[in-house]
């Protein structure tokens, strides 16, 4: 089977859109809510967590053949620890400020249901290229939402992408104040809640049977 | 009849094929307004009451109006009253200023909040429903007077669109609309919201009022008390309403007027009413006695939103419980969580609203467990 072939193009597009993991399966979302007040640890988190699916994902695929049954789930957990281990180190020496936002949450991928699914669901019993193209597509449809839902927060809860000032000064001017809900997680919820609607609205058709 | 005629002669564009069919929502809507549906039903027998929902929106328009003209002339009178000028001032001369002062947010509420409700039964071809009547009545009164209009607008579509409409619209709705907006107000702005610089209008409209300097601060009784003073106000003002606040709450008179209406029509359930005092009072009596609390038990009742929120936002129908004896619960619960955040959180003078919301949320729970205990007591009595 070639790298790029049809199905393996599917294993990478689906979890962009029909079999999101966010959208559709509505996974990982205690993170998209937590994280996403601001527009750079949602960047920061949405690769950390398409790094660490990717690869989780290949390991656990290569030494599949290898794993007892009954303790895949911890083989697993090890596996996820360890890389989880590796990028919050990196996070640490490499962008301090960032990883102090994230604080927990980059620990806690390790419990992140879109990790575990993948695993489960797709890394035991595929090869390793398949498996990772499904973790990058996984990672970066999770990746995705949380831009979109943390440059929206940014925007309107303080005015700025990126810690630049974006909202001109004269609309303050004005009387335009930046809107305080945005920066908690309830708005979060809301605007996650509103993109699958749009999502289900424009693409998902309902199974009728 | 000229009007009936002519809405008769317009009904044929709206039909199926007529040139106006797009906006026939529009069009029902409008003429259910001001007559009655056409629409009976064709088979079977059916009873119906004469009152139907249009109706109730309509009273309870009619008993919020006492609150609505108190609270444009207290806008006129704490602004005259802040300048000093409270003896030149003249009665009509208050009561137009705040009049004038009130409108635009009256008008901007129901623009936006009717706006969305139309472009959504006109999207998904549904009838008009009439929910909004009330909501965009009750907005406005229970914000300070010198909130943006473009907050309220943003206010009114995000609890039209996330508190009504996506859970099914008019009766469907978890959360009270009215109280949504002003808890999303709350959260985003509350600069606009709370502290000591926006319950008094200080611009000159119109060449009516007063200008106040721009430090000017004047807090709520409630606030005051928060902040480890003592009431601004007499028992005799808090009562009559001439306090800081938001525009329809201050007067327990005009309230009470509105109370009495709805009771006598029938139409809002006077056990919410009741236990929301109730618990109110309970509380307050219990704080007091302990010592938590600076205030009387009749002031906690009397101050801030507590009477407005017991009469016209704890008894809407749809958001309340709905079982004869879980309205006692529901009401009680309402009128004790006020009071408890009043007291127990410094942050937040005011509790009502959170309330409330909090007893909306609760109010399925409370019907689910009425119904289940009586169905468990006929159950052993049943057995026996």
């Amino acid at each position: 089977m070639s790298l790029f072939s049809k199905q393996n193009k599917e294993v990478f597009i689906n979890p962009l859109n029909m079999d999101h993991p966010i959208l559709i399966q509505v996974l990982g979302i205690c993170s998209a809510l937590a994280v996403t007040s601001q527009l750079k640890p949602s960047i920061v988190m949405g690769l950390a967590v398409t790094v660490i699916t990717a690869f989780s994902n290949v390991i656990v695929s290569i030494i599949r053949n290898t794993i007892p049954n009954r303790i895949r789930i911890i083989v697993q957990l090890v596996v996820v620890a360890a890389l989880v281990t590796i990028v919050s180190q990196v996070l640490k020496a490499f962008a301090y400020d960032v990883s102090v936002q994230l604080s927990v949450y980059v620990g806690l991928i390790i419990t992140n249901c879109i990790l575990m699914g993948r695993l489960e669901a797709f890394a035991m019993t595929n090869k390793p290229w398949p498996s990772f193209l499904d973790g990058i597509g996984n990672g970066l449809g999770y990746a995705m939402i949380l831009i979109l839902v943390g440059g929206f927060r940014e925007l309107f809860g303080r005015g700025t992408l990126l810690g630049f000032k974006v909202i001109p000064q004269a609309l303050y001017d004005m009387g335009y104040v930046d809107n305080g809900m945005m920066a908690m997680p309830a708005m979060a919820l809301i605007l996650l809640g509103s993109v699958i609607w749009i999502h289900r609205a424009y693409f998902y058709k309902e199974n009728k049977n | 009849m000229s009007l009936r005629n002519y809405l008769d002669k317009l009904r044929p564009n709206f039909e199926e094929g007529g040139k106006l069919h797009a906006f026939k929502s529009v069009y029902d809507g409008f003429d259910t307004f001001l007559y009655v549906p056409h629409e009976t039903s064709k088979s079977g027998t059916s009873i119906h009451d004469a009152i139907d929902s249009k109706r109730i929106m309509s009273m309870v328009v009619i008993a919020l109006i006492p609150a609505m003209l108190f609270g444009m002339y207290n806008i006129g009178y704490q602004n005259a009253m802040a300048a000093g000028k409270l003896g030149e001032a003249t009665f009509m001369g208050m009561f137009l200023y705040g009049a004038i002062a009130l409108l635009p947010k009256i008008v901007v509420s129901y623009l936006v909040g009717l706006g969305i409700e139309f472009a959504w039964a006109q999207w998904k071809g549904e009838e008009i429903q009439e929910g909004y009547l009330v909501s965009g009545f009750l907005i406005p009164l229970i914000v300070p007077v010198s909130l943006p209009l473009w907050m309220l607008a943003l206010a009114v579509a995000f609890a039209v669109i996330f508190t009504k409409e996506i859970f099914g619209g008019t009766g469907m709705n978890i959360f009270n609309v009215a109280l949504a907006a002003r808890a999303f107000l709350f959260f985003s702005y509350p600069g606009s919201m709370t502290g000591d610089t926006i319950w008094v209008e200080k611009e000159q409209i119109f060449g009516l009022g007063y200008t106040l300097p721009d430090g000017f601060t004047m807090a709520t009784p409630l606030g005051e008390i928060a902040q480890g003073a003592a009431a601004n106000a007499s028992l005799y003002d808090m009562i009559v309403g001439l306090i800081p606040g938001s525009v329809g709450e201050t007067s327990v008179i005009a309230i009470a007027i509105g109370a009495i209406i709805l009771i006598w029509t029938n139409i809002a359930s006077w056990k919410t009413m009741l236990s929301v005092f109730l618990g109110g009072g309970a509380m307050a009596l219990l704080f007091q006695s302990t010592g938590a609390t600076p205030l009387q038990w009749y002031e906690h009742i009397v101050l801030g939103g507590f009477c407005f929120g017991a009469v016209f936002m704890a008894t809407d129908p749809v958001t309340s419980a709905r079982t004869a004896c879980g309205k006692w619960f529901y009401g009680f619960l309402i009128g004790a969580m006020a009071v408890i955040i009043r007291v127990m959180n410094p942050g937040y003078p005011e509790g009502m609203m959170l309330a409330i919301l909090f007893g909306n949320m609760v109010a399925p729970l409370i019907d689910y467990c009425v119904v289940q205990s009586n169905i468990n007591k006929r159950a052993k009595r049943a057995k026996m």
